[in-house]
């Protein structure tokens, strides 16, 4: 399949990075090796679908269908808040 | 009492296990205090294990098992496993050189998510010079090979001073031979034995400015491959780092014998009292200890931070420089240029510029040397 956008990369966590709920403080968290983030609401929904398995294209469907916002914007946003994880190691692409 | 001021405390991101001070490295800048504990005195397994439940329970998400060396706790792998059963991310900061095939595979087996694994030097004569070992660098090699044949991720730490920071770039290219995900380049910090040594270790302007180059340098080469951090050193900063992100905020530190300190030198402040696992819950340590609140958020700061619009961002810096440097902790630390104290630090970088290679002050448990700031 042709593809230009890079829509079949597949994202995945990086070796040692961790997704998980923190019940103490009721939201999301990203444990990477000395290194803790905590994404935003827009984030969490992004990174729920980071499995190892999804390309970027299923990624940016799935969330364009499910908040019935336009695919080029959805898509942007997913390409900025990947693209920052992956320089600071958390996500590889 | 005031419910609002309860709630308001934010639980701790980070728990520093220092399991021991035991170690077979002499390193002349270790962060241990001058008065190492000895085994004997150290916490048990069952104390240990009750202080990761608690750990769990407030709110810590990362542990950060340390040293001393703490493969030298044969109850490691039972540590690592109930961080694991407790969504913990454990975090192994070791010098490598007792870390053989059967203490990595029980502490892969027990769900160890990473590794941070030092080296004193690239060439092997001048840092097992440094480190006080014969024989650790081969050791190390063998180490990283062992924790990369497991699929651990690693970070290669590599502490910079006078008498290797012009190695840099070979050190770097070392972190990326080991395939290392992240390499940390860190400055010594100057207190406890490496205020001991501060002129046989602090750098030149030069070699720091050379040093800053090459960190940004290889940024660009390992980008998208190896993440670099880089922590600066205080001694030519014009501000403070928030030392610990901020006294009693992120951070619990419990030394091999139980006391539970806001950041791990505290113990050479004046005055405090510091809790000890051994008799309080790691919960009310946190939410009660004076300890802790003696310099938690803003109220206990003077001039210049009492004022300045950066007080939340550096909390003051570092309380042990302060004292280290200007005899008052609650000063602000002398890194920061607003500091009545920093030509302090300008003295000590043209005395460290002066002195003629002065040898090493090695740590060693029961030979604390004096200290002359």
């Amino acid at each position: 399949m042709s593809d230009p956008s890079g829509d079949g990369t597949v994202p995945a966590l990086g070796r040692g990075v961790k997704f998980r709920f923190d019940e103490v403080r009721q939201n999301w968290v990203l444990l990477a090796p000395e290194r803790l983030f905590v994404p935003d609401e827009q984030a969490v929904e992004i990174l729920k679908l980071v499995d190892g398995v999804r390309s970027l294209g299923a990624i940016i469907d799935d969330l364009a269908g499910r908040f019935a916002a336009p695919r080029d914007l959805v898509a942007r946003d997913v390409a900025a808040m990947l693209g920052d994880l992956a320089d600071k190691g958390a996500i590889t692409l | 009492m005031s419910a609002l001021a309860v709630t308001s405390l934010a639980p701790p991101m980070g728990l520093l296990a220092e399991l021991t001070h035991r170690c077979p490295l002499r390193c002349p800048y270790c962060s241990n205090p001058l008065e190492l504990e000895r085994g004997a005195g150290e916490l048990d397994t069952a104390t240990w294990l009750r202080v990761l439940d608690e750990a769990a329970d407030l709110g810590i998400l990362q542990v950060h098992f340390s040293g001393g060396e703490p493969t030298v706790r044969r109850d490691l792998p039972d540590l690592v496993r109930r961080a694991a059963e407790r969504q913990l991310y454990s975090n192994l900061i070791t010098s490598g050189v007792m870390l053989d095939e059967r203490m990595l595979g029980g502490l892969v087996e027990a769900g160890l998510d990473h590794v941070q694994l030092s080296f004193q030097d690239v060439e092997t004569g001048n840092a097992e010079r440094i480190g006080g070992m014969a024989g650790a660098q081969a050791k190390k090699r063998a180490a990283a090979a062992l924790i990369q044949h497991a699929g651990l991720p690693l970070t290669v730490n590599l502490v910079i001073h006078r008498q290797n920071i012009d190695h840099l770039p070979a050190m770097i290219a070392l972190g990326a031979e080991l395939r290392a995900e992240r390499i940390e380049v860190a400055h010594v910090q100057y207190y406890g034995w490496g205020l001991v040594n501060r002129d046989a270790l602090l750098p030149s302007r030069a070699q720091l400015e050379a040093a800053t180059a090459e960190v940004e340098a290889a940024r660009g080469r390992f980008k998208g491959r190896m993440v670099i951090d880089y922590v600066t050193p205080d001694y030519y900063a014009e501000r403070p780092k928030a030392c610990m992100g901020g006294w009693g905020r992120r951070f619990i530190n419990i030394t091999p014998a139980g006391k539970a300190l806001p950041c791990h030198a505290a113990e050479t402040l004046p005055g405090l009292t510091f809790p000890s696992v051994r008799e309080a819950s790691l919960a009310a340590i946190w939410r009660d200890a004076p300890a802790f609140e003696r310099y938690r958020g803003t109220d206990w700061m003077v001039e210049p931070c009492r004022s300045c619009d950066r007080r939340e961002i550096d909390w003051g810096g570092c309380r042990c420089q302060a004292l280290a440097l200007t005899g008052d902790a609650a000063n602000a630390d002398p890194a920061c240029a607003l500091s009545p104290h920093h030509g302090a630090m300008r003295a000590a970088i043209a005395a460290a510029d002066r002195a003629t290679a002065p040898g090493f002050v090695y740590r060693r448990i029961g030979a604390a040397p004096t200290v002359e700031a």
